[in-house]
């Protein structure tokens, strides 16, 4: 069936299966690998991206659910210029990704405890990543990257509002 | 100043954090587009005879190409047994044709032509199998009643070492013993497997997989396949963490290779969560039985280790490893006599792997274990015990009763840091009061002091090839043989040729895991890296110098020996004549200026530290909480302060999750009980506290670098030292040893035990 | 892993929702938040043809108080987030329990999406918000061919995954009474912070001792009430004897988490805590 979704600002128009996972729609069909996949259980949130503003773990929605959506990926970050979004910056000076393979999902987590709370403790940045693991780096970094991120202010808790619109 | 020793930031970092790191999954190589979908159909039953495989159905299903079942897997021999040192007669077939011994065995390989489909059509092979008695646990095995292999005749796998001397613990005032399991645990690197293969026009097959060492990799395959090595390149695309269980080829990657040639096209196969839990080795899995003798003083005077190694159905690297848990058994103690053996036994489950530490954490958390039960007997502090039987600080080699030759090390000075650090004497007040006021939660303080073997020899020797060449427009690019995936090579061995070049970090490239262009290399294990690879890149730094020199001597009319190196100019000076000099550019832009070096350690580091941990446990529950975890961890020299601290969390992160959390579970069938992510307690960032990280560098004379490995020293630590603070923050209730996981139902009961047995 | 092929309808009011059921009967599911649902059907131990998708029906997303006076209640849409729940300040202000323990479920992740009726008619006897509910009291607003019908929460949860929710029907709403001056405690008991709990309590009590209503997760087929503990506190028991008896009528199970020794001593444990939390003067509401 037809889904259009807006992906990084770009709106996209796309025949799917209607079990066809936001994942992998994001990987297969737009061909956004930042993206991954780690577990079948909805457990390690490598796979969050920011759906209408809000976190989601992109393996348990649909992408027929997401009909008419804003989705902002990793990719969808950085400012065309190459600027990196706080919280990517954050975690590049903080050391906060080793093998990278949580660290989109982890970055889209961050952006969202930052927009529920721009100011957070650790304890506050460790709840609200509880949803998302990492092997690596034993999170230590991770934490010190989201309180370096809230630093830069408000932004750190915001995606790029980009409506280029290509098709 | 030098650079080394400087917290860079990585260079990696800017595309994996916007455009993400490239995995095996995610290639978009033109040669892999069209390719077919391999999905694996895995036994559901841990031990029985196939009757059946009947594929009829999926063979019709949507986008099918093909099932293959063992019967198409002709003039293979079967996967040999892992290790040089095992029961030979324990082979394992690619595909089981007559008999499946543990839950995840490979029955079949559906082909679709899309990655959907394949889900669909497995689910409609049907594998008929007649169960057989599961064996599960090593004192199953032993037993030998249900043999997993019975043309081996036995379900032993291998056995190192003999009986204990009768006379080890004669004149012990004191004699303890205790059976302490080391849990198996799966490794859960958040990249699970993955490989793609497309045989080209010229006969040779390109293999893309998520791997530790590519060179090794293709090894295997190539050997497994009976292929000349020379048609299979191998390419390691970026890789989402291993620690150890992606050490070497997987023999799914090879089956791939296969099909692909089998159906001439290109093949790509990812697995799931699930199947990797299942289908990736797992890690530890002994069960062991310590006993430690001295005197009330303190002094301990012998040391006994038994292992009963599980390796699981098919023996890989599992049997290895009890040897080197063997190797390391007394530690950091001056222990005079020591005792040391082991056994390995096939099970029907998961094949055990090296993880982070393999072998060595095992050694560690015994005599940890053991060191705090002899304190315990004697009514003694913990700490007290340990200065008492520490190997006293050595500069020059020092042989221990199991024959291990450390280097160098200072284990009471890192003890009495961590001790310092972590304001000891305060804790134990604090500790006190917390126990005379009777306290809900309770404090417990533990402490583990470790020594381990980093870049041994695993069959490549102590050996690493570094290239280094550059180029006329002032970039340059290191080739190695060590296999990147998290630690920050790109960084580190940048670091160190810019060190000797001036040519800035960012101007270097550094590849690795094509084997095409990077023909020898021992990998990424054992944090054998820099001690290894990044000294190779060094030696390979200080040859393009004295290559240039020469060179440049001719160029500039001058002796070589009045050339110096330029850091700021990246090239180099006639000595007391500035703006004389040239660039390593210019030099490569009259002839390729490049070097291939070969660096060989003396003999493996031995990395030492301590650790302290405190918990809170609540004991109406049971449930105890790590609040500090405080470290020495003494690598040597330290080329990138931010890089190695990072290994250290990470390292101490699994070591709380071994001691707290993880567990694989069977149930007596053989079905695991841990097969997702929603039952596997992988530890999460609530966990886990900050980590205090101090600092001690005691730089070793194996390599120029001063460097030894850093890669599993904090799990090694932090495991012991966390088991030990559960342990004593019920201490007062009567409470001696508890398993790991120290799970809230584990500490509750053995509080209960001991409060029935004190009445 | 990914679900087996089914079918997909959009609904975009109740109307369409319930035809929807009604004409594909009993292959077709609704799906609300889809974070029970699909993680089933990824591991295809759930495999309807059609869903049925309601997430789309925005009306029916709101807490808000309804009715005046002794009899308002507060009302839930069952479509509402646990994350609208958690921040709602009409929950916090009339039945701050329930925002509580929404902030308690999974992870940030999850309670964006997962819905207050799909975790009531998903009935996992390990849920927190369900617990949470039979401690409150109220009813469910159930939506059917025949029109609707109310059913106290007390009679709502049978047994393992099943209510008493008929095929073609759906829940439309919660109602909630408001806690005026009760006391509420809330005790999950994890090994991590973002699991499902091995057992929760949940307290309701007058701050006076008055009639107390406890609710316990995981330590039967369904959420159920601690009668045993709830009938002595009422015959004047202190909340130490009170909770000793919570584990009785229980019917826990053993798993790799605990045993059902354990979980019956947790139950105890959990049940005084959650009522010493219920019985403290001082507001704890978030
Ligand atoms: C990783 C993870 C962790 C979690 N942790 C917890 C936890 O700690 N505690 C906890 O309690 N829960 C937990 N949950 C479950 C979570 O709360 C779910 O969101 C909730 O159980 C289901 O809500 P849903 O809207 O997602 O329902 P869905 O998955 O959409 O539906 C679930 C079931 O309810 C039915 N249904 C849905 N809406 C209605 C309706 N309005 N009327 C009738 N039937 C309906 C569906 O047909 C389906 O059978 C967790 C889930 C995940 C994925
Ligand atoms: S892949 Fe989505 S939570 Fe793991
Ligand atoms: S950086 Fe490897 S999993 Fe997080």
């Amino acid at each position: 069936m037809h889904v259009t979704i807006t992906v990084n600002g770009r709106q996209r128009t796309e025949d799917v299966e209607p079990r066809l996972l936001l994942a992998h729609f994001l990987r297969d069909v737009c061909g956004l690998t930042a993206t991954n996949i780690g577990c079948d259980s909805t457990s390690c949130g490598a796979c969050t991206v920011i759906v209408d503003g809000l976190t989601v773990k992109s393996c348990t929605v649909l992408a027929v659910q997401s009909e008419g959506a804003q989705v902002t990926t990793c990719e969808g970050l950085a400012a065309p210029d190459g600027t990196l979004h706080p919280v990517q910056e954050a975690f590049r000076t903080e050391h906060g990704l080793q093998c990278g393979f949580c660290t989109p999902g982890m970055v889209m987590a961050s952006i969202g405890v930052l927009a529920d709370n721009p100011d957070p403790t650790d304890r506050e940045v460790r709840e609200g990543l509880e949803g998302n693991l990492c092997r690596c780096t034993g999170y230590h970094n991770i934490v010190r990257a989201v309180r370096t991120a809230a630093q830069a202010g408000p932004s750190a808790g915001r995606v790029p509002q980009t409506q280029e619109v290509h098709s | 100043m030098s650079i080394l020793g400087t917290r860079v930031v990585r260079t990696e970092d800017p595309l994996f954090l916007t455009r993400g790191a490239v995995y095996t999954d995610d290639l978009a190589d033109p040669r892999l587009a069209g390719a077919l979908h391999a999905t694996i159909v895995r036994s559901t039953v841990a031990h029985g005879q196939v009757l059946s495989v009947d594929t009829s159905a999926a063979l019709e299903a949507p986008g099918v190409v093909a099932v293959v079942t063992a019967a198409d897997l002709t003039g293979l021999d079967p996967l040999p047994a892992g290790a040089p040192n095992v029961n030979q007669a324990m082979t394992r077939p690619w595909l089981a044709a007559d008999t499946v011994r543990f839950v995840g065995d490979m029955v079949a390989v559906v082909l679709t032509e899309e990655r959907y489909q394949g889900e669909d059509a497995a689910e409609l092979v049907v594998v008929d199998i007649d169960p057989l008695p599961a064996v599960i646990g090593t004192e199953a095995a032993a037993r030998d009643d249900v043999l997993l292999f019975p043309e081996a005749g036995t379900n032993v796998v291998a056995a190192l070492g003999g009986p204990a001397p009768e006379d080890l613990f004669d004149g012990c005032e004191v004699v303890v013993t205790q059976r302490v399991v080391n849990q198996r645990v799966a490794p859960v690197p958040l990249e699970t497997r993955a490989a793609s293969a497309v045989w080209g026009e010229d006969g040779r097959v390109t293999v893309f997989c998520s791997n530790q060492g590519a060179q090794q990799a293709k090894g295997q395959i190539a050997g497994w396949l009976g292929l000349d090595p020379a048609l299979v390149h191998l390419v390691t695309p970026d890789v989402g963490g291993g620690f150890g269980a992606k050490i070497g080829a997987d023999p799914e990657f090879a089956l791939v290779v296969w099909l692909a040639q089998h159906v001439g096209r290109a093949v790509r196969w990812s697995e799931s969560r699930s199947e990797n839990l299942l289908g990736m080795v797992h890690g530890r899995a002994q069960d062991q039985v310590v006993t430690v003798g001295g005197s009330r003083d303190g002094t301990i005077t012998a040391y006994s280790l038994e292992i009963d190694q599980d390796s699981g159905a098919y023996p890989r690297f599992g049997p290895v490893l009890p040897g080197l848990t063997m190797l390391m058994a007394p530690g950091t103690y001056a222990f005079p006599r020591v005792h040391a053996r082991a056994r390995a036994l096939a099970t029907s489950t998961t094949s055990i792997g090296a993880y982070r530490g393999a072998g060595r954490p095992e050694a560690t958390a015994a005599v940890e274990r053991a060191v705090d039960l002899f304190a315990a007997e004697i009514g003694m502090d913990p700490a007290d015990v340990r200065r008492k039987n520490l190997v006293p600080a050595f500069d020059t080699p020092f042989t221990t009763a199991t024959g291990a030759v450390y280097d160098s090390g200072d284990y009471t000075a890192a003890l009495d840091r961590v001790l310092a650090a972590a304001g000891y004497e305060q804790l134990r007040a604090e500790q006190a009061a917390c126990r005379a006021r009777g306290d809900v939660r309770q404090l417990g303080i533990g402490m583990a002091c470790y020594v381990e073997i980093t870049g041994a020899n695993t069959g490549f020797g102590t050996v690493e090839e570094a290239e280094l060449e550059v180029h006329a427009d002032g970039t340059a690019t290191v080739l190695t043989g060590t296999s990147p995936h998290g630690q920050g090579h790109a960084t580190t061995w940048a670091m160190i040729a810019s060190d000797q070049l001036g040519i800035p970090v960012e101007k270097i490239t550094v590849l690795h895991g094509d084997t095409d262009r990077v023909p020898r290399g021992g990998g990424t294990m054992g944090s054998r890296s820099l001690q290894q690879g990044g000294a190779a890149v060094h030696q390979a730094a200080g040859e393009l110098v004295a290559l240039a020199k020469k060179r440049a001597a001719e160029l500039l009319e001058a002796n070589p020996e009045d050339l110096v190196v330029d850091l700021a100019a990246a090239g180099l000076a006639v000595r007391g004549t500035p703006g004389t000099g040239i660039s390593f550019a210019d030099l490569a832009a009259e002839e390729q200026l490049l070097v291939h070096t070969t660096f060989s350690a003396a003999a493996p580091t031995f990395p030492f530290g301590a650790h302290l941990v405190v918990v809170e446990t609540d004991v109406e529950s049971g449930k105890a909480q790590v609040v500090r975890i405080v470290t020495v961890d003494d690598a040597g020299t330290i080329v990138n302060p931010l890089l190695a601290d990072g290994q250290r969390h990470g390292g101490i992160a699994q070591g709380v999750a071994q001691a707290l959390l993880e567990e694989v579970l069977y149930d007596p069938d053989g079905n695991p009980q841990t097969s997702t992510l929603a039952d596997y307690p992988f530890v999460s960032a609530t966990e886990l506290p900050d980590f205090e990280l101090v600092e001690m560098a005691t730089p070793t004379r194996m390599n120029p670098l001063g460097a030894k490995g850093i890669g599993e020293a904090g799990t090694i630590g932090s495991t012991p030292a966390v088991q030990n603070a559960v342990v004593d923050s019920v201490a007062h209730l009567g409470v001696r040893h508890i398993d790991m996981p120290a799970t809230p139902m584990r500490v509750w009961r053995a509080v209960q035990q001991a409060q029935q047995e004190g009445n | 892993m990914i679900p087996a092929p089914f079918e997909y309808v959009r609904a975009s009011s109740v109307e369409e929702a319930l035809a929807a059921l009604a004409e594909h009967g009993e292959d077709a599911k609704l799906i609300a938040g889809g974070h029970s649902l699909l993680p089933i059907m990824k591991l295809r131990l759930a495999v309807p043809s059609v869903l049925v998708d309601i997430s789309g029906i925005r009306e029916l997303s709101y807490v808000r108080v309804d009715g005046d006076g002794a009899d308002a209640v507060v009302a839930i849409g069952a479509l509402t987030r646990h994350h609208e729940l958690e921040t709602s300040d009409v929950a916090r202000a009339e039945v701050g329990l329930l925002p509580h323990v929404a902030g308690r479920v999974g992870d940030p992740q999850v309670r964006h999406r997962g819905t207050l009726g799909g975790t009531v008619a998903h009935c996992d006897p390990a849920s927190d918000l369900p617990t949470a509910l039979l401690a409150l009291g109220g009813d469910v607003v159930l939506a059917g061919p025949g029109g609707r019908r109310t059913v106290p929460v007390t009679e709502f949860f049978l047994g393992f995954f099943e209510t008493a929710m008929d095929d073609g029907e759906m829940i439309v709403e919660l109602r909630v009474p408001r806690l005026g001056d009760a006391g509420w405690g809330y005790e999950k008991f994890t090994r991590r912070e973002n699991d499902w709990p091995i057992v929760a309590a949940a307290a309701v009590a007058g701050r006076d001792g008055g009639a107390a209503r406890v609710a316990l997760a995981n330590m039967a087929g369904t959420v159920l009430r601690a009668t045993a503990t709830e009938q002595a506190l009422a015959g004047g028991a202190s909340i130490a004897e009170a909770a000793a008896l919570a584990a009785e009528g229980t019917s826990p199970t053993s798993d790799m988490h605990a045993d059902a020794e354990y979980r019956s001593h947790l139950a105890r444990l959990l049940t005084r805590r959650a009522l010493e939390t219920a019985t403290t003067p001082i507001s704890v509401a978030a």
